[in-house]
C-alpha cells in the first residue's frame, strides 16, 4: 500500500521539478535570511502572533500578492499554450489543471483576501475604532485562509492539482471521473479558507454596527465602510452555502454518498444550484469593496463630497439583495423553463439600474471638482470605462436567449475579466496605492506608478477585448487547443501578447515597491492625499492603538470637516490627559490552529483518516485551551502613549 | 474571583443582564447571534438537499420503512427537555444562584448525551440493516442532515462541559455569564433545528 | 505633465481599439459564426444581440462622453477655482433621470427577451413536420441517434434544411453543452435528464458544432460537422446508410459509451434500442 502511495505522491514533470527546486530554494532563502539576521523571534512576536487589524491586513495583502503571482503564472501558461493553434506547450491534462487553479486562486485566494486585507487596514481606522470587534478571531480568519491557500497550492507538487474547473461541476468532479487527491485539495482548501471568510464577515459586521466613533451615524459612514457592511452580510448568507456544497461533494468523494451521483438517485444539478447560490453573491463580495474604494478615491482626488450619498447606499443594498436572486443566469442553458429563464434574465438586468446609478454618481462627484491625477486616481478612473464595458456586456449576457450563444464562450470570459480585473483588480490597485502611505508610511513612486498603470491598461485591453470577438466566433472556454483556419489564431496571439504585457507591467509595481521602501520620502503628516475620512487623521502608519483620543464625528467626511470646517471649535478636544488604552494580547494559537487544520485536511485529502483525526483533535484542543484563557487583554500605559505620540510629533 | 479584573470584564453596567454588562460581552453575544444566522443558512441548504432527494430511494428502504416512531419521539423529548433545563440554568444564573445553575447545567449535559447516544444507536441500527450512506441519495441526504445536527449537539456537549468547569472554578461573573448565555443560545438553536428535522424528516417520512 | 496627457492617451487607446475591431469585423466577418445566423433560431437570437448591443452602445457613448468631459474640464489646472464647489453633494432631478432612463432601457430589453425566451421553447414555424435527433455526449464524442430513421452517427450530424429539428440532449458522462452557433445557441447535456433544443437550418450547407462545457481531457476535440441537406438529399443519405453501413451491436454501443477516448466519424444503419440513454431519463424544461 505504502509504495503505491509514494509512487503517486510526488507529481512529476519538468515544470513541476522546476517548481520543486524553486520552492525549496525560496524556503531555504527565507530560513537563512531569518536566521542570519536573527529575525525569528521578531517574525513570531510581531507578525505570526499579532491580533492587530493593520498587521493582519498587511499579511492578507502579502499572501494575496503571492497568490496573484501563482495565478498569474497559470494565466501566462494558458496564454502561451493558446498563442498558436495545435500547440503542444501543455498537455490537455496539464492545461486543465492550470485553468482550474488559475480560476480558483484568483477568485478565492487573490481577489477576496486582497479586499479583506484592505478592509482590515482601512475600515477600523475609518470608523475611529481601536481594532475590529474580535481581534483574536480576526487572526484565526487570516490563518485559516492562509493555510487553506497553502493546502490548495500544495496540490501542485504533492498528489496532483484539481482539474475540473474552478466551478468543479459534477459528475466530472465526482469520484467516478475524477479519482485521486486533486479534487480533494480543492474541496478541503476552499472549505478551510471559507471558514476564515465567514468569521471575517461576522467580525466586520459587528465592528461596523457597534464600534463606530461617537457621532458617526450610519449615514455618516465613509462609503468604503458601507461597502464593508454590505459585503459582510453577503458573506454571512452566502458562505455557508459554499460550505454545504463542498462538504456534500466531500462526502460523495470520500464516503461514497450519492448526493450528486449519476446513479442511486443523486442529482448532479444540485451542485450547480448550490455552487451558484454562493457563486453569484461571491461576485458581489469581490466587487462591492472595490466600489467602496472607488468612492473614497474619487471623492478625495476631486476634492469633493461624494455625489448622491444616499443613492450610493441604496444602490449597494439593492445590488446585494438582487445578487441572491440571479444565480440561475449562470445556467440558462440547463433546461429551465421559459418562466424561470425570463425571471432570472430580468432580475439580472435589474442590477444594471443600481450599478448605473453608482457610475453616474461617480462621474458627477468629479463635476465641479478639482481633479488630481495621482496613481490611485488613475486606477479609479480607469475602473469606470472598463467596468462599463464589462457591465454592458453583462446586460447582454442577461438576455437569456442571447446567452444561449454566449454561454461558456470566450465572450463570457472577456466579460468577467472586464469585471474582475477592470473592477476588482483596478479597485485593489487603486486601494493599494491610496492606502500604501497609511500602511507603510510612504507613498509609492508616482512615475513608476504611471508606468505600471499605462502598461497594465493597454495590455489588459489587448488581452481581453479580442476575447469578445473570438467568443462570437465560437471559441469556448477551457479548450486546451484549437485547430487553425477558424479565424481564431491572430486574435489568440494578440491576447497572449497582452497577457505577457500584463506580466511585465506587474514588475513595474514590484520595482516601485522595492524602490519606495528604500528611497521614497516618508510621510510625516499622516494625511498623504488631503484625505476626507478618519484614517488620515492619525499618523502613518497608525500606532497600535490607532487613535490616542477616540475622534468625535459631526458630519460625513469627518476628517475633511475637521480640517476645513468653519466651526472648528467643536473639534477642540479639551486637553484632557490620555487614559490607558485597553488592547487584546497577541496569541500564537490562531497560527497553531491554522496549522492543525492544515495537517488535518492534508490527511483527509489523501484519506489518511488517522492524520485527519489527529489534526482535528489538535484544533479542538486549542479551542478548549482558549476557553480557559482568562488573561486575554492588557493596557497600554499613559507614558507609553505619550511617548508614541511624541515620537510622531503629535503630543 | 481568581482571575485578574480588567476592562474587558469591567466596568460592569448594572442596568442590563450580567452577560451583556461589559462591552466585550455584548459584542460577543451579538457576534454569536450573527453566527447562528449563518448556521441557519447552512441547515437550510441541507434541508433543501434532503427535500429534493428524499424520494430518491433507488430501490432501498424508504423513510416510512426505516423510521421507528418511539425512537425518534424519545430523541425529541430528550432534546426538548434539555433545552428547558438549559433555560432553567440561565434563569438561576440571573438570580445569581450558582449551585442550582450548575445542577441544571449538568442535567442539560446528561440529557444531551442521552440524545446523542440514542441517535448513534439509531444510525447503527440502520447501518446494520444495510441502510447506510451509500445505499441511496435519500439515505445520503438523511445521514448528512441529521448527522450534521448530531455533530453540532456533540460539540455543544463538550463545550458545556468546558464551561461547567469554569463555573465551578470562577462562579457567576460577567465573563462566565456571557459564556453560559452564548452556549445556551446555541443549545436552544439546535433544539429549534431539531423541531424542523422532526417535522420534515421523521413525521413527513412516516406519514407519506 | 503626464497627468495632463492622460485623457488624450485614453481617447487614443479607445480609437485604436475601435479601429482594430472594425478591421477585424471587415476582414474575417464571415467567421464570426454567432453574427451569421443560418437558421430561424439563430436569427432570433441574433436580433436580440443586435438590439441589446445598440442600446448598450448608446449607454456607453453617454457614459464615455460624460467621463471625458469631466476629466478634461475639471482637471486641476489654473483657473479651476472658479468652477470648484466642494460642497456639491447631489441633485434630485439628475438622480431621478439616471434612475428612470436605465429602467426604461431595461424594459426595452426585458420585453423582447421574455417574448423570445417563450418563442424558442416552441418549434420554429415551418411548413414541414419536425424530425427528432437524440443527442448523447460521451467521453469524448457525440452520439446522434435518429429515432424515426433508426440510424446512428458519431461525431457528425446530418439534418434536412428547412425542417425544424428537435434535439433531445443527454449525457452518459460529465455534463457538456451542444452548440452549433450558426444554427442557434447551446443547451446542456446532463446525465439522468433529457433537455430539448429546437434548431433549424435555412438552407443546405456545412456548419461547425462543438461541445461548449468542459468535460475532461478530450473536451477540446469534441467538434463535429453539421451537414444540412435538402429534404430529398437527406432521404437519399438515409437510404444509403440503411443500405451500406453496418448495424451497431450492443457490445459496440457499450464500448462507445464507456471507452474514455476520442472516436472517428462513424455511421450505423441501426442501433439497439437499449442503447438509447434518453429512454431512462426525466425530461426537463420542454
Amino acid at each position: 500500500m505504502l509504495p503505491h502511495y509514494f509512487n503517486h505522491l510526488f507529481v512529476t514533470g519538468i515544470d513541476i521539478y522546476i517548481a520543486d527546486v524553486l520552492i525549496i530554494l525560496t524556503s531555504l532563502g527565507i530560513v537563512s535570511v531569518l536566521t542570519y539576521f536573527k529575525k525569528w523571534k521578531w517574525l513570531w512576536r510581531e507578525w505570526l502572533t499579532t491580533v492587530d487589524h493593520k498587521k493582519i491586513g498587511i499579511m492578507y495583502i502579502l499572501a494575496a500578492f503571492a497568490m496573484f503571482f501563482r495565478g498569474g503564472m497559470d494565466g501566462l501558461m494558458m496564454r502561451t499554450q493558446l498563442a498558436v493553434p495545435n500547440n503542444h506547450f501543455l498537455s490537455a491534462q496539464h492545461y486543465d489543471e492550470v485553468f482550474t487553479t488559475h480560476g480558483t486562486i484568483m477568485i478565492l485566494f487573490m481577489a477576496m483576501p486582497m479586499l479583506i486585507g484592505l478592509i482590515n487596514v482601512a475600515m477600523p481606522l475609518q470608523i475611529g475604532a481601536r481594532d475590529v470587534a474580535f481581534p483574536y478571531l480576526n487572526a484565526i480568519s487570516f490563518w485559516t485562509f492562509f493555510f487553506g491557500a497553502m493546502l490548495f497550492n500544495l496540490s501542485f507538487v504533492i498528489g496532483g492539482s484539481p482539474d475540473a474547473g474552478w466551478t468543479s461541476y459534477v459528475p466530472l468532479a465526482g469520484p467516478h471521473f475524477n479519482p485521486g487527491p486533486g479534487e480533494n485539495y480543492y474541496l478541503f482548501g476552499l472549505n478551510l479558507a471559507g471558514l476564515g471568510t465567514l468569521a471575517s464577515g461576522i467580525n466586520f459586521l459587528v465592528t461596523v454596527i457597534r464600534m463606530r466613533a461617537p457621532g458617526m451615524t450610519l449615514m455618516r459612514m465613509p462609503m468604503f465602510v458601507w461597502s464593508t457592511l454590505i459585503t459582510s452580510i453577503l458573506i454571512i448568507f452566502a458562505f455557508p452555502v459554499l460550505t454545504v456544497a463542498l462538504s456534500l461533494l466531500t462526502f460523495d468523494r470520500l464516503f461514497g454518498s450519492h448526493i450528486f451521483s449519476m446513479t442511486h438517485g443523486g442529482m448532479p444539478m444540485m451542485w450547480v444550484n448550490l455552487f451558484w447560490i454562493w457563486g453569484h453573491p461571491e461576485v458581489y463580495i469581490v466587487i462591492l469593496p472595490a466600489f467602496g474604494i472607488l468612492s473614497e478615491i474619487i471623492g478625495t482626488f476631486s476634492g469633493k463630497k461624494l455625489f448622491g450619498y444616499p443613492a450610493m447606499v441604496g444602490s449597494q443594498i439593492t445590488i446585494a439583495f438582487l445578487s441572491f436572486v440571479v444565480w440561475v443566469h449562470h445556467f440558462f442553458t440547463m433546461g429551465a423553463g421559459a418562466a424561470v429563464n425570463s425571471f432570472f434574465g430580468v432580475s439580472t438586468m435589474l442590477i444594471a439600474i443600481p450599478t448605473g446609478v453608482k457610475v453616474f454618481n461617480w462621474l458627477f462627484t468629479m463635476y465641479k471638482g478639482k481633479i488630481r491625477f495621482n496613481t490611485p486616481m488613475l486606477w479609479a478612473l480607469a475602473f469606470i470605462p472598463t467596468f462599463v464595458v464589462g457591465g454592458m456586456t453583462g446586460v447582454m449576457l442577461a438576455i437569456a436567449p442571447a446567452d444561449y450563444q454566449y454561454h461558456n464562450s470566450y465572450f463570457l470570459i472577456a466579460h468577467f475579466h472586464y469585471m474582475l480585473i477592470g473592477g476588482t483588480v483596478f479597485g485593489v490597485f487603486a486601494g493599494l496605492y491610496y492606502w500604501w502611505p497609511k500602511m507603510f508610511g510612504m507613498k509609492l513612486n508616482e512615475r513608476l506608478g504611471r508606468w505600471h498603470f499605462w502598461t497594465f491598461m493597454i495590455s489588459f485591453n489587448l488581452t481581453f477585448l479580442p476575447m469578445y470577438l473570438v467568443g462570437l466566433m465560437g471559441m469556448t472556454r477551457r479548450m486546451y487547443t484549437y485547430p487553425p483556419g477558424l479565424g481564431w489564431s491572430h486574435l489568440n496571439m494578440l491576447e497572449t501578447i497582452g497577457a505577457f504585457g500584463q506580466g511585465i507591467s506587474m514588475t513595474f509595481m514590484l520595482i516601485n515597491i522595492v524602490w519606495s521602501f528604500k528611497y521614497a520620502e516618508r510621510d510625516v503628516t499622516g494625511d498623504a492625499w488631503d484625505g476626507r475620512a478618519l484614517e488620515w487623521s492619525t499618523t502613518s502608519p497608525a500606532p497600535e492603538y490607532n487613535f490616542a483620543h477616540v475622534p468625535v464625528v459631526y458630519s460625513r467626511d469627518a476628517f475633511w470637516d475637521m480640517k476645513y470646517s468653519k466651526n472648528k471649535e467643536k473639534y477642540q478636544v479639551k486637553e484632557k490627559p490620555y487614559r490607558p488604552i485597553h488592547m487584546p494580547n497577541n496569541s500564537g494559537r490562531p497560527f497553531l490552529m491554522g496549522f492543525a487544520f492544515f495537517i488535518s485536511f492534508f490527511g483527509f485529502v489523501f484519506e489518511w483518516y488517522l492524520v485527519g483525526g489527529i489534526g482535528l483533535a489538535a484544533v479542538f484542543y486549542l479551542m478548549f485551551q482558549r476557553s480557559f484563557e482568562y488573561n486575554t487583554d492588557h493596557y497600554i500605559s499613559v507614558e507609553e502613549i505619550e511617548h508614541t505620540e511624541a515620537v510622531t510629533g503629535r503630543s | 474571583m481568581a482571575y485578574p479584573i480588567d476592562a474587558h470584564h469591567a466596568p460592569v453596567d448594572p442596568s442590563v443582564p450580567l452577560e451583556y454588562s461589559t462591552e466585550d460581552g455584548s459584542l460577543k453575544i451579538l457576534g454569536f447571534w450573527i453566527f447562528l444566522a449563518a448556521d441557519i443558512v447552512l441547515f437550510s441548504c441541507l434541508f433543501a438537499t434532503y427535500i429534493v432527494l428524499h424520494n430518491n430511494t433507488y430501490g432501498g428502504p424508504t423513510a416510512q420503512q426505516l423510521f421507528d416512531v418511539p425512537g425518534f419521539v424519545a430523541e425529541t423529548l430528550l432534546l426538548l427537555t434539555s433545552s428547558f433545563t438549559c433555560g432553567l440554568a440561565i434563569f438561576e444564573m440571573h438570580r445569581n444562584r450558582l449551585q442550582p445553575m450548575i445542577g441544571w447545567w449538568i442535567v442539560t449535559i446528561l440529557l444531551g448525551m442521552g440524545f446523542v447516544a440514542m441517535e448513534i444507536s439509531e444510525f447503527a441500527k440502520y447501518v446494520g440493516e444495510g441502510a447506510n450512506i451509500t445505499r441511496s441519495a435519500f439515505l445520503s441526504a438523511f445521514f448528512i442532515l441529521v448527522g450534521t445536527h448530531g455533530t453540532h449537539v456533540t460539540i455543544g456537549i463538550f463545550w458545556m462541559i468546558a464551561l461547567l468547569i469554569q463555573f465551578i472554578r470562577y462562579g457567576i461573573t460577567a465573563v462566565t455569564a456571557r459564556k453560559a448565555f452564548v452556549a445556551s443560545l446555541y443549545w436552544h438553536f439546535l433544539d429549534a433545528v431539531w423541531i424542523f428535522i422532526f417535522t420534515v424528516v421523521y413525521l413527513s417520512g412516516k406519514v407519506s | 505633465m503626464s497627468s495632463m496627457l492622460s485623457p488624450k492617451k485614453r481617447r487614443g487607446i479607445a480609437f485604436a481599439a475601435l479601429s482594430v475591431s472594425v478591421l477585424l469585423l471587415s476582414g474575417c466577418g464571415s467567421q464570426i459564426a454567432v453574427l451569421h445566423p443560418e437558421g430561424p433560431v439563430a436569427q432570433q437570437e441574433y436580433n436580440l444581440i443586435v438590439w441589446s448591443f445598440v442600446l448598450m452602445a448608446l449607454v456607453g457613448l453617454v457614459v464615455f462622453g460624460l467621463f471625458a468631459y469631466m476629466i478634461i474640464k475639471y482637471r486641476s489646472r489654473p483657473g479651476i477655482e472658479k468652477y470648484y464647489d466642494p460642497n456639491l453633494e447631489g441633485n434630485k432631478k439628475l438622480e431621478v433621470i439616471w434612475t428612470v432612463i436605465p429602467i426604461l432601457i431595461v424594459i426595452a430589453l426585458a420585453v423582447p427577451t421574455v417574448q423570445t425566451t417563450y418563442a424558442l421553447k416552441k418549434p420554429p414555424v415551418s411548413a414541414h413536420d419536425p424530425i427528432e435527433v437524440d443527442v448523447t455526449s460521451a467521453n469524448w464524442k457525440w452520439i446522434f441517434q435518429y429515432p424515426a430513421q433508426h440510424i446512428e452517427t458519431v461525431n457528425y450530424l446530418v439534418i434536412p434544411a428547412g425542417v425544424p429539428v428537435k434535439f433531445m440532449l443527454t449525457s452518459v458522462g460529465p455534463m457538456n453543452t451542444f452548440w452549433i452557433p450558426e444554427l442557434g445557441g447551446m443547451e446542456f447535456t446532463m446525465p439522468g435528464a433529457n433537455l430539448g433544443l429546437w434548431l433549424e437550418a435555412n438552407k443546405p450547407g456545412v456548419y461547425l458544432g462543438r461541445g461548449a462545457n468542459f468535460s475532461g481531457k478530450g473536451f477540446a476535440h469534441m467538434q463535429f460537422n453539421v451537414y444540412s441537406k435538402s429534404q430529398s438529399q437527406f432521404n437519399q443519405w438515409v437510404s444509403k446508410v440503411k443500405r451500406q453501413d453496418p448495424s451497431l451491436s450492443l457490445t459496440e454501443a457499450h464500448y462507445l459509451v464507456n471507452h474514455q477516448g476520442l472516436s472517428p466519424v462513424l455511421t450505423f444503419s441501426s442501433y439497439p434500442s437499449s442503447s438509447v440513454a434518453q429512454n431512462s431519463n426525466t425530461r426537463m424544461g420542454m
